[in-house]
């Protein structure tokens, strides 16, 4: 096992990128995500790789898609009014069937917002943000060594799938420090036929492109690329349960809010409450089956976001609303403390599922 | 057993760095720990702040909002955060930059001249090793002397190797303090 070091989440991210083979990243500045850049400019050009700076988020898009067209790892990353502008360039990824690593360290919003955490993307992340019919793997971190792991595991995912997979982080998983140990990657071969890399004269050329105009091959396009994603759904949700095995209630979270809210629980079970958590580390696919088994045992369902309420939506969804989901909600860049998410656990375990 | 400091003060006197080296020292003791700094405006200029957590135990929030070990190096720092320290906890007040005194009865204080001894004794930068240097003291954990330069040792950037001596002196400047 290798030592584990004090690292932060964004120089986690970098590092387990550069350890899953990525030699090719671009980005722009923009608080709490900056340090992947940083640390990628130090480190690419020693290692022959390449870090360029973009004039812009659209022009690092834009050029992840190109360098994933010649069938190389590439990455970028950026935080939340970065990644709208990215909007534009992940729908054209995914229309061209292409992987990439795209991270986003979310500060509050909308609009420039502020710089401080939220979780106020899960919409945009999960749903698509872009135009078109699409899905992108959501990978969400709770801790620096998931930030590697899941960075690591999300080029895997992307190159599997030929899509793109994001990390969802907040500025809290950026910019703590705690010990991680970057593990070497499993080596997996990946198909990439597809790619163009010069055809030597030996084989007809790949094409890649978003553009169909025929509706007939468009439309195709679409349902061979949903069938992807139905697989993907079955075969790739991650989630860890955590006290849910005699739980009465069920709290769901994600990053920081779902360690929030494991003091919380800590605090209810000592209480005599009968609580656990669900923290969905995929977000899309959504761990909708996990859900939906806890709603055969549990009365409520409370959901901890640093957002207005949006995964909420799919916790109701996942259990076809057959229980109560209260919300447990601060937004603007301010996080829930563990007092306020217990406060909810009590109100919940007083009134026994009874109403809505 | 978990120690939850919050380390506050203006951006600039080395609160991260006090920081880092508290948590360093932690994990090289084999014990769970986060580290998490406030970030953005503030760091220019204005307050800053850092949690450092060390546990038996995993962490949950690396967010400190009820330290038991409070480290302050400026007034509306003191302010700010003298009344959510846990009772029975330790506050350590760099007394040459805070005038006042600790109002609460039910938690420890530790007044350290730091940045004036710092300045005396050509250690200029380095009051938050004195007062971090207490912290040790008082917590009972500057016993092990070697295993406070080992730590430090990670902590200290390869390019100033000399600010290793400095930063050790500092340590124990504090350590050794009596009011």
């Amino acid at each position: 096992m290798a030592e584990k070091v004090l690292m932060k989440g964004n120089e986690a991210i970098a590092e387990a990128a550069i350890e899953a083979g990525c030699r090719h990243y671009f980005g722009y500045p923009i608080t709490p995500q900056t340090e992947v850049a940083a640390y990628m400019s130090k480190r690419m050009p020693k290692i022959g790789g390449t870090f360029l700076q973009a004039e812009s988020e659209i022009a690092a898009i834009n050029m992840v898609y190109g360098v994933s067209s010649t069938g190389k790892r590439v990455m970028t990353s950026s935080s939340s009014p970065g990644i709208s502008l990215k909007a534009e360039g992940l729908s054209y990824l995914a229309g061209a069937d292409l992987p990439a690593l795209v991270v986003n360290v979310q500060r509050g919003g909308p609009g420039l917002g502020g710089i401080q955490p939220s979780q106020s993307d899960y919409f945009q992340a999960t749903k698509g943000g872009g135009h078109g019919d699409y899905r992108m793997i959501v990978l969400a971190p709770a801790s620096v060594q998931e930030m590697a792991d899941l960075t690591m595991k999300g080029f895997d995912l992307a190159d599997k799938y030929r899509m793109t997979a994001m990390i969802l982080a907040d500025g809290t998983m950026g910019q703590m420090m705690e010990p991680v140990e970057i593990k070497k990657p499993q080596a997996q071969a990946f198909d990439k036929s597809w790619a163009v890399t010069g055809t030597r004269g030996q084989r007809s050329h790949n094409v890649v492109n978003s553009l169909f105009l025929s509706p007939d091959v468009l439309e195709r396009t679409n349902f061979e690329r949903y069938e992807r994603y139905r697989l993907i759904e079955e075969t790739e949700s991650m989630a860890e349960r955590y006290l849910m095995d005699d739980a009465e209630i069920c709290v769901v979270a994600f990053g920081i809010a779902a360690r929030v809210a494991k003091n919380a629980i800590a605090e209810a079970r000592k209480a005599g409450i009968r609580v656990g958590l669900i923290r969905p580390i995929t977000l899309w696919p959504f761990p909708a089956k996990q859900l939906a088994a806890a709603a055969q045992t549990c009365h409520s369902f409370l959901s901890v976001e640093l957002s207005m309420g949006q995964m909420i939506e799919d916790i109701r969804l996942a259990i076809e609303c057959k229980r109560p989901v209260a919300l447990c909600n601060r937004a603007g860049g301010i996080i829930p403390s563990p007092d306020e998410v217990y406060a909810k656990i009590v109100e919940l375990a007083k009134n026994g599922g009874a109403d809505k | 057993m978990t120690n939850e400091y919050l380390i506050a003060g203006f951006g600039g006197q080395g609160l991260l760095f006090a920081g880092k080296f508290l948590v360093n020292k932690g994990m090289m003791e084999g014990k769970e720990v986060s580290w998490l700094p406030s970030y953005g405006p503030e760091m220019r200029g204005g307050t800053a702040n850092c949690s450092v957590i060390i546990s038996d135990d995993p962490v949950g929030s690396p967010i400190v909002s009820r330290p038991n070990v409070l480290m302050v190096m400026n007034l509306p720092s003191l302010d700010k955060y003298e009344n959510d320290v846990k009772a029975g906890g330790k506050i350590f007040v760099d007394s040459s930059l805070i005038g006042r005194r600790v109002e609460r009865s039910n938690v420890d204080a530790y007044y350290v001249p730091a940045t004036q001894l710092a300045s005396d004794n050509g250690l200029s930068g380095l009051a938050n090793m004195i007062l971090a240097g207490k912290i040790l003291k008082e917590l009972g954990e500057f016993e092990d002397e070697e295993a406070v330069a080992a730590s430090l040792k990670k902590v200290v950037s390869v390019k100033h190797p000399e600010m290793y001596e400095k930063n050790l002196t500092a340590l124990k400047m504090g350590r050794d303090y009596q009011a």
